[in-house]
């Protein structure tokens, strides 16, 4: 009996025919088309931001430095400037960052030195059943079920924890702010009630919100600290926190400072919240408890009824929020390649 | 401090006799600040990551007791109700949700794949790849309302009017990167002995893309665009001046994809600011909707990619 296959010369051969031309210019054309969306995904990014500046143009020849340095935004007498949303964006961002990272870094602490495996352990040392076939598996489960709520924190819609902030955070903290801002008014940061919405709402559901994000990407590079150090620390006698503060912390520094720069991004771009909560008024101060304004605000709530003279300037104002938000995603990206660069040397 | 200090001024003393440790010294003990802080330190984090959770938990809490509390089947059958109206449900938005996160899902799943495909496989190495990579990972960060204001001057100014495609073309872009990046990873994560059985079998790379890479790498490709279809199904702001919203459903004068379309996320934001208390009830009837949608398909996604690990 031939072997199937044998004689290359059989066209008809089905397991050893050459390919067909069909398949042979589907090839090329399959390829023609990978390149083709590559290219355009790269030319989405030039275009989004070729729409964005070109419809901005008259807008930055009519108002030029005047419209960043600016504080009044009144569309009757067509006076635009953005100070105080950039002020507003800055401030909020750098507010949830601060809180944000506590957080952050806290969570990823107590997850990468495995706590709650450990207390879940020793309580189940206690019954005597730290080997047993389904209880022996509960540290671990529980610990990644951690790990799962603290992501699921940022599954969560903005404008849900916009809704969240507006019915819950605003009437929670209100009376601890106005007892703050009757003692301490003298500080700048008191200097306003909270009469609603305001910063300090908006920077708390900011922080919920880039919180997970910090503490994700801390995690990852604190897991990544090779554990001879830490067992070299422990060897020399350090406690676990003095371990944890002069050793594993300052080793994974770089990744959690890109961490905390590619949160300050996503906090700076984030809208409903903060559309939602900052209280949409162009004032500038040092108050916590004052409202203002943010870029991302601004847009989302002049866009849908602006005129035809309006948009040009909103779009200037997408372009700064744009060139900020670039910058900082560049940064972050850059540190975090370098963070995990050097860890590949070690 | 002082115990690591005075154990060697011991040994020097008594050079000759065998070393001799207090072994009290050794033993730990809160009173002595270096323990105290470490276990103080562990109180401080264990609290701090109880508070760090705190939020999912009220959020949820809030969801269920308020939104839970309006949730009828009529609210998934009516129309929004105008100002002073009791009653009324938000079916026209769930509809709209669910018609442009389709569209969008239309236009980033093939563009992400066979970008994907690209940069796993066409040309990995390649500057354009480097290009694309570093195109993708600054779309990640992108802020979502930016691009509303991209779909705003492409799409709605183009077109003279807002619509479902302007609104579904805002979330394409918020969706790509994911797509794009979790289907290069899925394709690179096939063991290449497979590849390579493919190749040297005579496999064209069309054929070895489509009926070896892409199937070995499904699951890892639908949990990106789980991943995406949640995310783009919450977003609000890229909807805002894009899609709009509308009081009636989306077929009610034919299905046109060319006007406004209402969808839950935009809902939630304009029902949530009405001084009315049957809006503010239904802004959390919807929220806690989307919530549970966008965790379904969340989790979905999630579990696919932890099969395809283990």
């Amino acid at each position: 009996m031939p072997e199937l296959g044998a004689d290359p010369a059989r066209k008809s051969d089905p397991v050893t025919r050459a390919p067909t031309a069909i398949e042979k210019y589907g090839n090329a054309i399959f390829t023609a088309a990978n390149y083709l969306f590559a290219w355009l995904t790269v030319l989405l990014v030039l275009y989004i931001v070729y729409t964005i500046a070109s419809t901005a143009v008259p807008a930055i020849g009519k108002y030029g430095w005047g419209f960043v340095s600016g504080t009044k935004w009144d569309p009757n007498t067509r006076e635009f400037g953005v100070l105080p949303e950039i002020w507003g964006t800055l401030y909020s961002s750098l507010l949830a960052l601060v809180i944000g990272t506590l957080f952050g870094v806290a969570v990823a602490v107590f997850l990468s030195e495995h706590f709650l495996a450990t207390i879940v352990f020793s309580v189940l040392k206690v019954f005597g059943v730290q080997f047993h076939s389904f209880w022996g598996n509960l540290p671990d489960r529980l610990e990644s079920l951690l790990k799962n709520l603290v992501e699921l924190l940022a599954a969560i819609p903005s404008v849900v924890y916009g809704l969240w902030g507006i019915y819950f955070i605003i009437p929670f903290i209100r009376p601890m702010c106005q007892w703050l801002n009757v003692k301490l008014g003298w500080i700048p940061l008191f200097s306003t009630t909270l009469s609603g919405p305001g910063m300090l709402p908006a920077g708390i559901v900011l922080s919920v919100m880039i919180m997970p994000t910090i503490a994700a990407i801390s995690l990852n590079s604190l897991l990544a600290v090779p554990p001879k150090l830490r067992q070299a620390a422990y060897g020399l006698g350090a406690t676990r926190w003095e371990t944890i503060l002069a050793v594993t912390l300052p080793t994974a520094s770089k990744g959690i400072f890109g961490a905390v720069i590619l949160a300050f991004g996503r906090a700076l771009g984030e809208t409903m919240a903060l559309a939602m909560l900052v209280g949409n008024s162009n004032v500038i101060s040092w108050s916590l408890f004052s409202p203002g304004n943010t870029l991302a605000a601004l847009l989302a709530n002049n866009f849908a009824e602006a005129g035809p003279g309006e948009i040009g300037v909103l779009m200037f104002a997408a372009l700064i929020l744009l060139s900020i938000t670039l910058l900082v995603n560049v940064i972050g990206a850059f540190v975090l390649e370098r963070a995990s660069g050097q860890k590949g040397m070690q | 401090m002082d115990q690591t200090r005075t154990t060697p001024g011991q040994t020097g003393q008594v050079a000759q006799q065998p070393i001799q440790i207090d072994m009290r010294l050794l033993a730990k003990s809160l009173r002595r600040p270096r323990s105290a802080f470490s276990f103080f330190m562990n109180g401080v984090v264990g609290l701090m990551t109880i508070i760090a959770l705190v939020p999912l938990f009220s959020v949820i809490f809030m969801l269920l007791l308020r939104g839970g509390a309006r949730l009828s089947l009529s609210v998934f059958t009516e129309l929004p109700p105008s100002a002073f109206e009791l009653g009324g449900g938000f079916g026209n938005a769930i509809a709209g949700t669910l018609v442009i996160v389709g569209i969008a899902a239309l236009i980033s799943v093939p563009f992400g794949i066979i970008s994907g495909v690209f940069l796993a496989e066409v040309a990995p190495g390649s500057r354009l790849a480097h290009a694309v990579r570093m195109c993708a990972k600054l779309l990640t960060g992108f802020p979502s309302i930016l691009a509303g204001v991209f779909a705003y001057g492409a799409v709605v100014l183009l077109t003279g009017g807002f619509s479902a495609v302007a609104g579904g073309i805002a979330l394409s872009i918020l969706m790509l990167p994911t797509v794009t990046l979790t289907a290069e990873e899925a394709i690179r994560m096939v063991p290449s002995k497979i590849r390579e059985a493919a190749i040297g079998m005579g496999a064209t790379r069309v054929q070895t893309v489509w009926m070896v890479l892409l199937p070995t790498a499904f699951p890892g490709v639908l949990t990106g665009i789980m991943l995406a279809v949640a995310r783009a199904a919450g977003e609000t702001a890229p909807l805002l001046f894009t899609a709009l919203f509308s009081n009636y459903w989306l077929g009610s004068g034919g299905l046109d994809l060319m006007q406004p379309t209402a969808s839950l996320a935009v809902l939630i934001y304009n029902f949530s600011a009405m001084p009315f208390e049957n809006q503010v009830e239904l802004a959390w009837a919807a929220a806690l909707v989307l919530v549970l949608m966008v965790l379904t398909v969340n989790l979905i996604g999630q579990s696919l990619s932890r099969t395809r690990v283990d």
